[in-house]
């Protein structure tokens, strides 16, 4: 994380508008599998599942969640890799 | 298809040891959704197909899978046992159950096994099934480990979460 307030560079972003679980965290996970650690994935979600279970991957995982922001009812992930898998 | 192996368990990686009984098309998804999301989160997962079950490894069936809607008053199809017990009631209930997955953009079931193996998920074929209904190896896709219960037991020891579906 950058000391200033500059937002982060994406290294990948993940379309995941309209699709259900299991597969916005299937999508995401494959996605941050290619990243490399401190990369950030922006990742775009619909399923009000999402909001739960996207950190829930990120604590699995080891990732961090940067932000999260809601853009005309979608919602938008921003998601730094982690050393793990 | 291979024996199954002795299980070097990893201390860090969570592992997810489901079991899946049933053979309904319906009852088919949630090991699936379960065994990829636990392997998205970094863990080893594996499934172990018994009874009915075992039809969702079946080279043949696996693309018939059927939900009834006699005595399934949540089914797809919500109508009298007497009305689902016609004929086409279940081909009708099943058609629909496509028709929820296809429009909510879910994978099929073959889908998802290939997204399950991809992720390295591994799938046990129940043996005592195989010799109770007659299934022979070669009837079942590639890539699963034929074991008893004392073998999914010792995996299944090894595992954070354990699940009966």
């Amino acid at each position: 994380m950058s000391q200033t307030n500059a937002p982060p560079e994406i290294a990948a972003t993940v379309d995941a508008s309209g699709l259900l679980c299991p597969l916005p965290v299937y999508k995401a996970a494959l996605a941050l599998k290619t990243m490399q650690p401190g990369q950030v994935l922006r990742l775009v979600t619909t399923d009000p599942g999402a909001l739960a279970d996207i950190p829930a991957m990120a604590n699995q995982r080891g990732d961090n969640i940067v932000s999260v922001d809601e853009e005309n009812g979608r919602q938008v992930f921003l998601i730094e890799r982690g050393g793990a898998s | 298809m291979t024996a199954p192996e002795a299980i070097e368990a990893d201390s860090r990686q969570r592992r997810l040891a489901l079991v899946a009984s049933q053979g309904t098309l319906d009852q088919a998804y949630p090991p699936f959704i379960l065994a990829t999301t636990a392997a998205s989160l970094g863990w080893e997962a594996g499934i172990y197909f018994t009874f009915y079950g075992l039809d969702i490894l079946h080279k043949d069936r696996v693309d018939k899978l059927k939900v009834a809607p006699l005595a399934n008053p949540a089914g797809p199809l919500q109508i009298p046992n007497i009305v689902g017990a016609i004929p086409g009631a279940t081909a009708l209930a099943t058609a629909t159950m496509k028709r929820w997955m296809d429009g909510s953009a879910m994978p099929t079931i073959p889908e998802f096994i290939e997204m399950a193996r991809d992720l390295d998920v591994r799938f046990f074929a129940c043996a005592t099934t195989m010799g109770v209904m007659n299934v022979e190896e070669s009837d079942l896709i590639d890539g699963c480990d034929i074991a008893g219960a004392a073998a999914f037991l010792d995996y299944a020891a090894d595992a954070d979460v354990q699940l009966f579906v």
